[in-house]
């Protein structure tokens, strides 16, 4: 979801910031860069004064030096603007999220509710007590602890239906810059200023103050050697060209050095990141860091709450199944009649399919009835109507024993329907009508459209899916199976949740879930990758490594792919940046030795027109290419699920061999154009 | 190119891989095994040495108690050696009464043997007396044994569930008793057999027709050349190594000759295939790194076959590049032992390889500069996983999930380690080689100036840090200056990644092992095989281009050019 975000400002701020990343304090984070930086130093100088290095005081190779010196500035600011433009759009977006947040005035009271006084929400410390009426923004973070309240959270979820949150249960947090509609609310602040889950958003996407994940750490490590590698191979080449009596340019070594060392990837490493935060926001899911993103992407076990997540929350009236001599149009009228009152979903779906089957209540039928209400002592509920019958449904197990005690005998059916309604995922509803067993209801539960295909890319990425549910295991086995998930739980308790993650991690796998409540908390901070719904409790909420603004448990798979999308582009980049040293050597070194070894000319396979050109053109190219792969650093290389050996085989196609092929051209294309300016030979 | 040539060379290689699957079993039985073939005979004789040596030999060693069992092993070897090449004019069994040996060449040939690369700086059969050979001879055995089996401490570190690297007394007294003693004994006795003389005697005196007296040097050589072959030593006890007719007389002890020395790297692939459970991993390591032998091998023997044209100008003759060559083993024979010889890091020859063409001689240049083709005893397969940790997490990535390799999930940790270990090999060469062009002592050593130069100054330190021991030649090697150098060249080309690896195993170990999934990366599939060598060959070719390029490369255009020097 985009907000309008005004990106010609975000492009305005980032090139300027290209300016203000030159500093060496803020390039040292970077190996790669920082020694460009340090060889366009060096270029800089011999520009000014060619002496300085030891080289004659008019080569007449000034220009080139200048123009050497022109490109690496480029290249470094090329660098600098693809982590501004990162940092810009991740900012914007995060800001547009807390925008109204900073204005907001927060009424403290003390624990009896008596008003301490208004301060500016951002000086408000966790622990504090806060009252905000109807129309009022609120102020932090924090749990209602007394109060009723609807509340519109459409600033940060975008949903414009109001959600009722209160004191107590699972529906008592509430998220700051959100606004009271009705009623009020007393609420614990939960959050110290600055560390609000926006904020430490804010920081993942702030190029200075990021923490670099594990993986980036270790790419980092691994260009940093190879950076290495080049340093040696150049500082080594004067003396061998030495011995040949070649003599080797500064800037022509500095040039080669910086073609060789994989600057794509170390221009782009840091943006790479940054977007892949700003796609988590975009999908407004909050993650407390980026190695939590990073985990997503390496989960080999999906937790997932079959309510809500894999079913509707409802279960739906599908048939129904008389006994034995009762004829189906009476039992499909008492079940009407029965549901008439009841207002639960399952109700209403129970009267909308009794009326599909043409049962209506007829005029007056209803007059002097009382509902019979639903309790946790009963288990049932129903009617009792005026002329004195009682028509309830239920549990089977609760209609059955109400049958027992009124001496009806139980029809031997029973069992059979209820148990081939189990079986097929349903859960059955026994109807009673004064101890006489009418019938049964199919309940179904209804699986979210687009489950079963979200469930088979799962399992192409070879991610295992659990379904935890209350439900006994035949109607578990029949929903796990229809949704197309690997395995499930049945009859669980919450602390089952817990062992299943605890035995998944010590067999070493990555663990995902999502959780809501209070008593999903502890899984959730277990889990490798817990992600907590907004509209759950703090406790959740904190201790999930990331929030979901929509409380959407199947966004779970969404954060799988952009995690697994931030490693794929790292590394396709990675790959076509080494890549692509291959045609820049043909270019440079046949160049390079072009007067004490003229018999390497054989090497220049492009026929680039003269050794400047060619320099020149392969060092243009390692500029250019780095704007040229800002979109797709920031977008992330296209995610398809599919197996492991089988996207490898695709991306080493496009990016390795890709990356190897595309210079010759890219270059060649580059050195007519500086022979058509004239640039070739100066 | 003949087809006899080319059937005899691909004959040998299919034997020396119907071999290894067995022999690649064999070794696993001997580090893993409860009961192995050779119990009834070694096991009161291993057991006598551990209760000698007072070492308690079930006791599981972490990477550091491995790496300073080794490193203080090394040491020991070191001493010892060194104290008896010091004072061999004093010690007996010198039958040919030779004197004292200089300090750098005594420093060198210690760093040399001790590391198993057989690096020769002096003429054996003028320098050293027999006791020496001895003492080397015995390196020849304890060191190759030793880089074996801190190979297998680092395959162990992927081993679902241990907690050890394994005992590393155990493991090098066993690779001698089960592995090197034997398969030594019965090579030996092979080579006898095709008229290789074992003696302890001294020279003797010949009458030659034409009335001058010939000395003729001789040496308990069978004995040398199992062993020399075998651990992939290479040094030879003559100073033309197997080009003398008393180390290799003919076509069929050549044959020999390379069996032995293809036989231990080659197996070890399949024996780690063993240790992770994965027989198919251990074909796919086995197929990538042959095609690329073969390739090099159809390389290196077309360029000899295709000979060199301004000679054929000069002749008005074509032909192949005899210079060199012994008739012995022809232009095939000649190329497959180069080729293997520089794969396995052995380091013997039977060719003079400063006499190849220039296209010819880039090829075992290249193999060690590579290091990776199959290796050296244990150090090619760690080079080897080494560079499947780096394949692994570039490509890893691409398949986007945390990098694994065999269940093990690769981190900052062992890249940190990968990266560097991938930087000894190249750096060494490197920072050598352009001292050396860039210094008067290093220049005064070259006997070709020029691009031949280059060649021969980088192969000098490229054979001294794969550890392979081989010389280009046209270099004086004595010298101080290249005694001293090439010696701290071979020190840090073993020690260092050996010690780096190690650490990673373990690092490693104490990782849980993670379950495959149809979304982890495979790296038993040819694409990752493939990628896995595209990987070494990017790596090496941009490491080293630059000074191919100023070397062999240009030395080649510039002869197809028609340029003489």
């Amino acid at each position: 979801m985009v907000r309008g975000i005004s990106y010609q400002g975000v492009f305005r701020r980032a090139f300027i910031d290209s300016f203000r990343k030159l500093d060496p304090r803020l390039q040292y984070r970077n190996p790669v860069m920082f020694v460009v930086e340090i060889g366009t130093l060096v270029t800089l100088i011999m520009s000014l004064d060619p002496r300085v290095f030891g080289g004659p005081a008019d080569s007449g190779a000034r220009g080139y030096d200048v123009l050497v010196t022109v490109i690496l500035i480029v290249t470094l600011l090329f660098a600098n603007f693809a982590e501004a433009l990162a940092e810009g759009r991740g900012r914007a977006q995060a800001e547009s999220l807390r925008r109204t947040k900073a204005e907001t005035v927060a009424h403290r009271i003390d624990e009896s509710g008596a008003k301490l006084g208004d301060v500016p929400a951002s000086r408000l410390h966790k622990g504090d007590l806060v009252r905000v009426d109807a129309g009022e923004l609120i102020p932090a973070d924090g749990e209602i602890v007394r109060g009723v309240a609807s509340i519109d959270e459409s600033a940060i979820t975008g949903e414009s239906a109001p959600v009722i949150r209160e004191a107590g249960g699972d529906f008592s947090s509430v998220t700051g810059g959100t606004r009271v509609l009705s009623d009020w609310i007393e609420m614990r602040v939960e959050q110290e200023p600055g560390k609000s889950f926006l904020d430490r958003m804010i920081a993942l996407v702030e190029g200075a103050e990021r923490q670099k994940s594990p993986n980036e750490l270790a790419l980092t490590v691994l260009l940093a050697a190879l950076t290495l590698i080049f340093l040696l191979v150049i500082d080594t080449l004067p003396p061998m060209a030495g011995y040949l009596h070649a003599s080797l340019s500064v800037a022509t070594l500095i040039a080669l050095l910086v073609c060789l060392i994989p600057t794509t990837i170390g221009a782009l490493l840091s943006a790479i990141g940054i977007a892949g935060m700003d796609r988590v926001i975009r999908f407004n899911i909050i993650a407390k860091s980026g190695k939590a993103v990073e985990a997503a992407g390496d989960v080999d076990t999906l937790i997932l709450d079959k309510t809500g997540t894999i079913t509707l929350g409802n279960r739906m009236a599908d048939a129904f199944q008389p006994m034995p001599g009762v004829a189906y149009e009476d039992m499909v009228h008492a079940a009407l009649l029965a549901s008439e009152h009841d207002e639960t979903p399952e109700g209403k779906s129970i009267v909308v399919l009794a009326e599909r089957e043409g049962q209506h209540v007829a005029a007056g039928e209803l007059d002097g009835a009382s509902p019979i209400v639903f309790s946790a002592e009963t288990r049932r509920s129903g009617v009792l109507l005026a002329s004195g019958r009682e028509i309830a449904k239920g549990a089977v197990d609760v209609i059955r024993r109400a049958a027992e005690k009124s001496g009806s005998p139980i029809p031997p059916e029973l069992d059979a329907v209820t148990e081939q309604i189990a079986r097929s995922g349903g859960t059955p509803l026994g109807v009673v009508e004064d101890g006489k067993v009418l019938g049964v209801i199919h309940l179904k539960d209804i699986i979210k459209s687009g489950m079963q295909d979200r469930f088979a890319a799962l399992r192409r990425m070879g991610i295992h899916t659990v379904m935890v549910t209350g439900d006994n295991p035949l109607t578990a086995a029949t929903i796990a199976r229809e949704a197309g998930v690997d395995d499930f739980i049945a009859e669980a308790k919450p602390e089952d949740k817990m062992r299943r993650i605890r035995e998944e991690q010590a067999d070493g796998r990555l663990v995902a879930m999502t959780g809501d409540g209070t008593n999903d908390a502890p899984a959730l901070a277990q889990a490798d990758v817990g992600l907590a719904m907004n509209s759950g409790t703090s406790a959740a909420k904190e201790a999930g490594n990331m929030v979901d603004l929509d409380s959407d448990p199947t966004k779970l798979i969404e954060v799988v792919s952009i995690g697994k999308q931030l490693l794929i582009t790292r590394g396709a980049i990675t790959t076509f940046s080494i890549a692509n040293d291959v045609a820049k050597y043909f270019a440079i070194i046949p160049a390079m030795f072009v007067t004490a070894v003229p018999a390497l000319q054989a090497l220049n396979v492009m026929h680039l027109t003269s050794p400047q050109s060619a320099i020149l053109s392969a060092l243009i190219f390692n500029a250019l290419i780095i704007p040229a792969l800002i979109p797709l650093a920031l977008r992330g290389v296209r995610y398809r699920p599919m197996g492991a050996t089988e996207m490898l085989r695709r991306n080493i196609l496009i990016y390795g061999l890709g990356g190897v092929v595309l210079p010759f051209v890219g270059i060649k294309l580059i050195d007519l154009a500086l022979t058509a300016l004239g640039l070739a030979r100066i | 190119m003949t087809w006899q040539g080319l059937l005899g060379d691909a004959l040998l290689l299919v034997v020396v891989t119907l071999a290894a699957v067995p022999v690649g079993r064999y070794m696993y039985n001997v580090f893993e095994g409860d009961r192995s073939l050779l119990d009834r005979v070694m096991g009161p004789l291993e057991r006598g040495i551990f209760r000698l040596a007072g070492i308690d030999e079930s006791q599981g060693m972490d990477w550091r108690s491995y790496a300073i069992a080794f490193l203080l092993s090394n040491l020991a070897m070191a001493v010892v050696v060194y104290l008896i090449l010091m004072f061999q004019q004093d010690l007996p069994f010198n039958p040919a009464r030779l004197g004292p040996v200089a300090p750098t060449t005594i420093f060198n040939t210690v760093a040399s043997f001790v590391t198993n690369t057989n690096w020769q700086v002096y003429s054996p059969e003028q320098t050293l007396s027999n006791l020496s050979e001895f003492a080397l001879q015995f390196l020849q055995f304890a060191t190759p044994a030793a880089g074996l089996v801190v190979a297998i401490a680092f395959v162990r570190g992927f081993v679902a569930g241990r907690r050890d690297l394994g005992n590393y007394y155990r493991d090098l007294v066993r690779a001698l008793t089960r592995i090197f003693l034997p398969i030594a004994f019965i090579a030996a006795i092979a080579l006898i057999a095709t008229g290789v003389p074992d003696t302890l005697s001294g020279s003797v005196i010949a009458h030659t027709i034409t009335g001058a007296t010939q000395t003729i040097a001789r040496a308990p050589a069978a004995g040398f050349e199992a062993i020399k072959q075998l651990g992939t030593n290479g040094g030879g006890i003559f100073n033309v190594n197997s080009a003398h007719p008393f180390e290799n007389p003919g076509p069929l002890s050549n044959l020999i000759e390379e069996f032995l020395m293809a036989l231990l790297p080659t197996s070890l692939v399949f024996t780690f295939g063993h240790y992770i459970k994965n027989r198919r991993q251990a074909w796919i390591i086995f197929g990538v790194t042959m095609s690329l032998m073969v390739v090099l091998l159809l390389v290196i023997y077309s360029a000899e076959a295709a000979g060199n044209p301004l000679v054929h100008r000069l002749l008005g003759v074509a032909g192949p590049n005899w210079e060199g060559k012994d008739t012995r083993f022809g232009i095939s024979g000649s190329s497959l032992f180069t080729t293997l010889t520089t794969a396995y890091t052995t380091g013997a020859v039977n060719t003079m390889h400063d006499s190849l063409t220039p296209l010819g001689g880039l090829v075992p240049l290249f193999e060690m500069m590579l290091n990776t083709v199959f290796g050296g005893k244990g150090a090619g397969l760690l080079n080897i996983l080494m560079f499947f940790i780096i394949s692994v997490f570039v490509t890893g990535l691409m398949v986007g999930r945390t990098p694994e390799l065999f269940g093990k999930k690769i981190e900052v940790r062992e890249v940190t380690a990968a990266a560097a270990a991938m930087l000894v090999h190249p750096f060494i060469i490197l920072a050598a080689t352009a001292l050396a062009l860039s210094t008067a002592a290093g220049r005064a050593g070259i006997f070709n100036p020029g691009f031949h130069g280059i060649s021969e100054v980088v192969y000098a330190y490229a054979s001294s840090a794969a550890n392979n021991g081989s010389a280009f030649a046209g270099l004086g090697a004595s010298s101080p200056f290249y005694a001293i150098s090439t010696g701290i060249v071979i020190l840090l080309g073993r020690y260092l990644s050996m010690l780096l690896l190690l650490y990673i195993a373990g690092s490693l170990l104490a990782k849980k092992t993670v379950p495959a999934s149809t979304g982890t990366l495979r790296t038993d599939t040819w694409t990752f095989g493939w990628i896995y060598l595209g990987i070494v060959l990017i790596v090496g070719a941009l490491t080293f281009f630059p000074v191919l390029a100023l070397g062999p490369i240009a030395e080649q255009l510039a002869m197809l050019a028609g340029r003489v020097f």
